[in-house]
């Protein structure tokens, strides 16, 4: 009884906090072969970070992905979709856009505006690469580093 | 008893299993579906050249990488890639599935169309003889 205020303030605390508006934690992947195949190129990007309609897209035009191709067998394809969409993040535009760059995103965009020196972009080569910044981002922490 | 003789032929199966193929099998399979001999030079000026029928982020192999493959590459994402050759990276060409996989996927960035087994035992004969 006395736990449950306790819990729900913290809750709150969390939900209304800078922490959730900053996207600092996104539960990390954790699907088998979904791990295996994004992490060939990139870090696995947390399914939170896009809408299921972005997943959807990216999935069924994998021969051009960001310029490269990136194609699966049907079945391992599918079966990523399948995580991806169910672990979906909400629909931040509220408009039902489409995004597909995480980095192109305006909670990203803040984020990062003016906290990137030239020398830290130059390490991590490409906004694709969240860990070479952000240590623990695989395990789906992204506080400031 | 039987056991007692079966266990070390189990352990020495074990590392085999992982794998599927070897460079020089794969490179014996693409010449026979090929119908001519492999030459490492060729597969040294496929992989070194600047090609233009694929996309345009990715004009050559040696734009991920890189163009000594005994180092290691870097994909455009930032993230780098291992070496391919063989000398330098020993888990390489060993995984048939996983050569398919990425001659399909790289043949078609980088030439906007599939590699031909002669040029996959082109290749592979340059990256061995490194």
């Amino acid at each position: 009884m006395i736990k449950t205020p306790i819990l729900a303030a913290v809750a709150m605390a969390f939900a209304g906090s800078a922490f959730a508006d900053e996207m600092e934690y996104m539960p990390p992947v954790t699907h088998a072969a979904t791990l295996e195949e994004c992490s060939a190129c990139h870090m696995a990007y947390p399914a939170g970070f896009l809408p299921a309609q972005s997943w959807r897209v990216m999935m069924t035009t994998l021969e051009d992905h960001f310029g490269e191709n990136a194609g699966l067998d049907e079945e391992t394809r599918a079966e990523i979709e399948a995580y991806l969409v169910a672990n979906a993040g909400r629909d931040l535009s509220g408009d039902g856009a489409v995004p597909q760059r995480i980095s192109e995103l305006p909670w990203f965009r803040h984020e990062h505006e003016e906290e990137v020196s030239k020398r830290q972009f130059e390490k991590a080569k490409s906004w694709a690469n969240c860990n070479a910044c952000h240590e623990r981002a695989e395990q789906g922490i992204f506080e400031d580093d | 008893m039987k056991y007692l003789l079966i266990l070390p032929l189990c352990l020495l199966a074990a590392p085999l299993a992982a794998q599927s193929t070897t460079p020089s099998d794969l490179i014996a399979n693409y010449t026979a579906e090929a119908g001519v001999a492999a030459s490492a030079e060729r597969g040294q000026a496929l992989f070194t050249a600047s090609h233009t029928g694929g996309k345009p982020d990715t004009p050559s192999c040696t734009t991920c990488h890189g163009a000594d493959p005994r180092a290691a590459g870097l994909a455009r994402t930032g993230k780098p890639i291992e070496p391919l050759a063989p000398l330098a990276n020993p888990e390489r060409l060993t995984d048939l599935k996983f050569v398919e996989k990425w001659f399909g996927r790289n043949c078609n960035s980088v030439l906007g169309r599939d590699c031909t087994s002669a040029e996959k035992a082109d290749v592979i004969a340059w990256l061995s003889s490194l």
